[in-house]
């Protein structure tokens, strides 16, 4: 029946955004890795919203790059428009979003995944995850019998687990966009002793573009100035395909509440947790009641597609009441549906089961990431991907693993969020979930994360060498404006200063301090000799750099104070039973997660600032009794 | 640890004749410099361990507060294991709650309960057994009744706070609903909007400081005022409730020229006693009523023991003083019933008729008759709150106002970022570091609360 069907490093199960990230970088770290799928024809698939990025989840995007990930550069050749975000809001929360071309963006991915070195793409419905008498991973059985050995699994199999698809009345077990489910690996993970949860999610209808009169809409293009995603862009496609922006009206609302009893989520059948910032249409309606109107937008799916994903209009109501209530709005008055909209409900692991390295602490050598770890997004999905892939690899090198800390990456907050304090919805990253977003900026992630990628090995010279060289000019520029001064006599001045709005010289000051000045910019610099010219996301960085010096180091401070708790670690064997004083909540909920640090410690909830202290002074204490011990010894 | 220097008052409240604060960390001595200034010009941070110097302490603007000596112990020779400065000063509780601002606003933070024995312990000056005695110790001494008595009053405080942090929770929410949902459809707050709103927040704090500022303060006590006609026996009340001869009691009418405030402990509740110069100086009753002085302490106070002199009854000028006050601040104290035994009875039923709605008790200031009565009144009425306490709100706690403090300063920064047109993440900053100030009063933690406010105030999502 089983037959062994090879010896390798690392198995990826699942080839969505998680698997892709998680598979590349093994493969890239040198270990011998082979990526399951379902269907070929499904790696990299956008089951929902066909866009990248947004705010926090754009930082996430490039996070992912500046380590040497993949999803940037995909996004930046596969896009069919590029808009950044919240440009009037400060430069922490600018947030790049593009529009994917759906089939495009799978398609470069298959292709990046196939030419890998040491990667082997298969389908396969994986059924069992093999684990030794040692709770270690030993390798995966599928569903054909194949058994394929290694000491390393990454679990990414997103929402398929126990897969369950509603629509109206109907329901029956699937994954998204008509895959199977995977039923006997979801149950095999609860036999392994992994606590699972249910969470649900909603899709809209998608509409035929043929059938919709965007006249009665307003249009929405894409910015002209080009920004990307990757750090190695330097050129798009030039594409700027709109969306298109129309409203519910009361008539939508009515027809959906008159119908809101044949809604699987309030019928009763739905029983997984939804994610409060994507409710479906029936949702809004019920809890924000007297709203009388809700905007959906028409996004293209892709240039070979005339599917649109109508945006804001998830929902999970039968077939023909979706119809019905699409053609009372404005524009889609003859829309035809192509694909309906509906539900889904998986299996998750509870997170808190898992390591910062996203193992499992159950299970050596099993990793987990993506939506299996109670996340949504695409964004989420690969970071999460991306870092279990870099671990897993580190883990079997015997190397340092690499934790980012909620000071340093976006990654770090959804990660250390995750496995500290678990979540009880489909968790989203967002902006204001990062205490220190001034320094977890889009624009400075190379600076942030890019020498840790390229210790690890993952950054590719090319691109540690366009680092090494941003970083230089932006030393060297920072350095110069500090040391040149301008007086009230020097040449042009106070020309420049005027004609940019702003009051004349009165006695000599250095350039850095007249950076300061709202008015006047790096380029304003440039344009009357005074400084040299530099690329544009050189001299952008010099200006946030000087102009938000006062809050940037106002943070950094704060991250000091933060790092003073996050540097005393605990060891991970602790018997906390054994320290007198801490309650019985506390003790509880530390033996369970198991912090690496008395700053993670900190985070649990249950754990009070009085626990800390205890476990402080515990610490002290066993401190210095090894310290007498170890003086004795000296003796 | 041992990195942030401390401060804190280390002697027991009350109104004993030394106070000591004692400031220990690396900069103890620097903090010290700015707050001390010694007869000789000497430094403080220039003498050697164990040296005691004589000075001055003075405030920012250089003004005199107290005489005090200075005591110097280096690390590791001192009671923390850091370098400790010892400021003994000459005045009681009042005046040592300014020098210890004088001192933390010089650098050093407020010390926690028990922090001094904590860093004993972590400087290996003391064992764990000894440094959780020492913290025990401390804890204990905290009376019980005034326990209660802050527990009560926090209730109201901690309300209030809490409202302003709603307020500014929402303000965040609204602002970061618009970060992370740029494109959603809901109103956005101009910054001329979240600037008026931000005021009304801080018109409300200031307030709130300002009860701290004006000496409403529980430890300090109750303010309760000695209010009546000349020679009603306001004075004789006062030396009994004291058992001592503080006031001068003659028969001349007017002889208690000016207030006397005592501290009075009552089971445990601190009371302040205020003795009032009689309501005389004029011919005129109604403008005797309007002496400034008096009238300043009755709106003051927390109660007022309004005496009547029993020989003569309710007079109309009693009446006309009573009139401008609030009935349920306001305890009728009969006096003299010794000197009209066996009449008891008409006159509870003359006082009943003249005065309609006061609670009101007969005693003896001199013969201690129903003194007893008195005390139990008083303190059932403070612990059933049967009257209204004024300013409604107490900043008791030295530590709540420091972080009241920081928290209108985050707002003055907040609204200083959006008169020099910075955008919102900007704003936001300093309106999180606001949240995180007032939850340290309240106790509360932001954690997950501002993403629950946003998807709480607004429709959001994809």
């Amino acid at each position: 029946m089983c037959y062994t069907a090879g010896h390798y490093d690392c198995l990826v199960i699942g080839a969505g955004h998680a698997g892709c990230e998680a598979a590349l970088a093994a493969a890239r770290l040198g270990c011998r890795t082979v990526i399951f799928t379902l269907n070929l024809d499904n790696i990299a698939l956008m089951p929902c919203n066909p866009s990248i990025g947004g705010p926090a989840k754009g930082n996430l995007v490039r996070e992912i790059d500046a380590l040497g990930g993949e999803m940037g550069r995909n996004i930046d050749e596969t896009y069919i428009q590029m808009r950044m975000l919240n440009t009037g809001k400060g430069p922490a929360v600018y947030a790049l979003r593009a529009q994917a071309d759906k089939q495009a963006y799978q398609r470069r991915m298959v292709h990046v995944l196939q030419k890998q070195e040491n990667l082997l793409v298969k389908e396969a419905l994986v059924e069992k995850v093999l684990v030794g008498e040692n709770q270690e991973v030993q390798g995966i059985l599928t569903e054909a019998g194949a058994i394929y050995k290694a000491p390393l699994v990454i679990l990414c199999t997103g929402t398929y687990l126990r897969g369950k698809i509603f629509l109206g009345k109907l329901s029956y077990t699937g994954g998204p966009n008509g895959q199977r489910a995977a039923i006997n690996l979801g149950q095999n993970l609860e036999e392994l002793g992994l606590a699972v949860g249910r969470f649900k999610t909603d899709t809209p209808p998608r509409v035929d573009q043929r059938t919709l009169d965007f006249a009665q809409m307003s249009v929405q293009y894409g910015d002209e100035a080009e920004n990307f995603f990757s750090f190695l862009t330097e050129k798009g496609n030039g594409l700027n395909i709109p969306c298109y922006l129309t409203y519910t009206n009361e008539e939508t609302h009515r027809l959906i509440r008159e119908n809101l009893h044949k809604s699987s989520f309030y019928s009763g059948a739905l029983e997984g947790v939804g994610p409060r910032y994507c409710p479906a249409i029936e949702d809004k309606i019920v809890r924000f009641a007297d709203k009388k109107r809700h905007q959906l937008f028409l996004e293209p799916e892709g240039l070979t597609t005339t599917e649109m994903y109508v945006q804001g209009m998830s929902t999970s109501l039968p077939e023909d009441v979706q119809l019905n209530f699409l053609r009372t709005i404005k524009g889609l008055e003859k829309a035809e549906i192509m694909r309906t909209g509906y539900s889904i409900e998986y299996d998750y692991l509870i997170p808190t089961q898992l390591q910062p390295t996203l193992e499992t602490k159950k299970i050596k050598g099993l990793f987990c990431a993506g939506q299996i770890n109670g996340t949504s997004g695409y964004e989420e999905a690969a970071a999460q991907g991306l870092l279990a892939g870099i671990n897993a690899v580190l883990k079997l090198k015997s190397k340092e693993p690499l934790i980012l800390k909620r000071s340093e990456a976006y990654i770090g907050v959804l990660i250390d969020d995750l496995v500290t304090k678990g979540t009880n919805e489909p968790y989203r990253m967002l902006t204001s979930r990062a205490e220190y977003r001034l320094l977890l900026r889009q624009d400075n992630a190379d600076l942030r994360l890019t020498p840790k990628g390229w210790e690890i090995g993952l950054v590719s010279p090319e691109r540690y060498a366009r680092f090494q060289k941003k970083k230089e000019q932006l030393e060297r520029g920072l350095a110069y404006l500090q040391n040149e001064r301008v007086t009230p006599t020097t040449e042009k001045i106070n020309e420049m200063l005027s004609a940019q709005g702003t009051v004349p010289l009165q006695q000599s000051i250095s350039l850095y301090d007249l950076l300061k000045r709202p008015e006047i910019n790096y380029d304003a610099l440039v344009a009357y000799g005074f400084a040299e010219e530099l690329n544009k996301e050189i001299s952008r960085q010099i200006d946030l750099h000087i102009k938000y010096e006062g809050y940037i180091q106002k943070q950094l401070s704060q991250v000091q104070r933060f790092n003073k708790l996050e540097n005393k670690t605990l060891a991970p064997n602790l018997d906390y039973r054994e320290v007198e004083g801490l309650s019985v909540e506390a003790t509880q909920k530390l033996s369970e997660i198991k912090p690496l640090s008395i700053g993670q410690a900190s985070r649990i909830s249950g754990v009070s600032p009085a626990d800390i202290s205890v476990l402080l002074l515990h610490l002290e204490k066993r401190r210095r009794n090894k310290k007498s011990k170890d003086g004795k010894n000296d003796v | 640890m041992g990195e942030e220097t401390i401060a804190a008052i280390s002697t027991a409240y009350g109104s004993a004749g030394v106070g000591i604060i004692r400031i220990s960390g690396d900069d103890a001595a620097t903090i010290a410099d700015k707050a001390f200034k010694s007869k000789s010009g000497k430094k403080i941070s220039e003498q050697a361990t164990y040296r005691i110097i004589y000075g001055h302490i003075l405030n920012e603007e250089k003004q005199f507060v107290d005489e005090a000596l200075a005591l110097t112990m280096w690390a590791p020779g001192s009671f923390t294991g850091e370098d400790v400065v010892e400021l003994q000063c000459h005045g009681g509780i009042t005046v040592l709650k300014k020098v210890l601002e004088i001192v933390l606003k010089a650098g050093a933070r407020l010390a926690e309960p028990g922090e001094f024995s904590q860093r004993a312990f972590l400087n290996g000056r003391l064992d764990l057994s000894q440094a959780e005695a020492i913290i025990e110790l401390i804890n204990a001494k905290t009376e019980t009744a005034a326990n209660v008595a802050a527990k009560h009053l926090q209730g109201v405080l901690s309300s209030e706070i809490k409202k302003c942090r709603q307020a500014i929770l929402e303000l965040i929410a609204s602002l970061e609903a618009d970060l992370d949902f740029p494109e959603e459809d809901f109103a956005r707050l101009s910054p001329e909007e979240i600037d008026s709103y931000l005021i009304k927040v801080e018109t409300t704090m200031k307030t709130m400081l300002h009860s701290f500022t004006s000496g409403r303060i529980i430890r300090e006590g109750l303010k309760v005022a000695l209010i009546g006609q000349p020679n009603v026996g306001k004075s004789s009340l006062l030396n009994t409730l004291l058992k001592t001869k503080r006031a001068i009691v003659t028969d001349v009418p007017g002889t208690t020229r000016d207030t006397i405030e005592e501290y009075y402990n009552l089971g445990g509740i601190p009371l302040l006693l205020i003795d009032t110069a009689g309501i005389r100086e004029s011919e005129d009753p109604v403008e005797k009523i309007g002496v400034q002085k008096t009238k300043e302490i009755v709106e003051q106070a927390d109660l007022v023991l309004y005496i009547l002199d029993l020989k003569s009854g309710v007079t109309s000028e009693d009446q006309a003083f009573l009139s401008q006050l609030p009935t349920e601040k306001v305890l009728i104290v009969g006096n003299k019933i010794d000197l009209v035994s066996g009449e008891e009875g008409k006159i509870r039923k003359k006082i009943k008729k003249k005065l309609v709605n006061y609670r009101f008790l007969l005693i003896s200031a001199t013969e201690k008759i129903g003194i007893q009565e008195l005390e139990k009144e008083i303190k059932n009425m403070f612990f059933a709150e049967k009257w209204e306490i004024k300013d409604k709100v107490f900043l008791t706690n030295l530590r709540h106002k420091t972080a009241l403090d920081k928290a209108l300063a985050t707002l003055a920064s907040a609204r200083h970022s959006i008169a020099s047109g910075l955008p919102s993440d900007f704003i936001l900053i300093d309106l999180k570091s606001c949240l995180d100030f007032l939850g340290e009063i309240t106790g509360e933690t932001v954690d997950e609360e501002v993403i629950n406010q946003i998807f709480s105030q607004f429709c959001l999502g994809k």
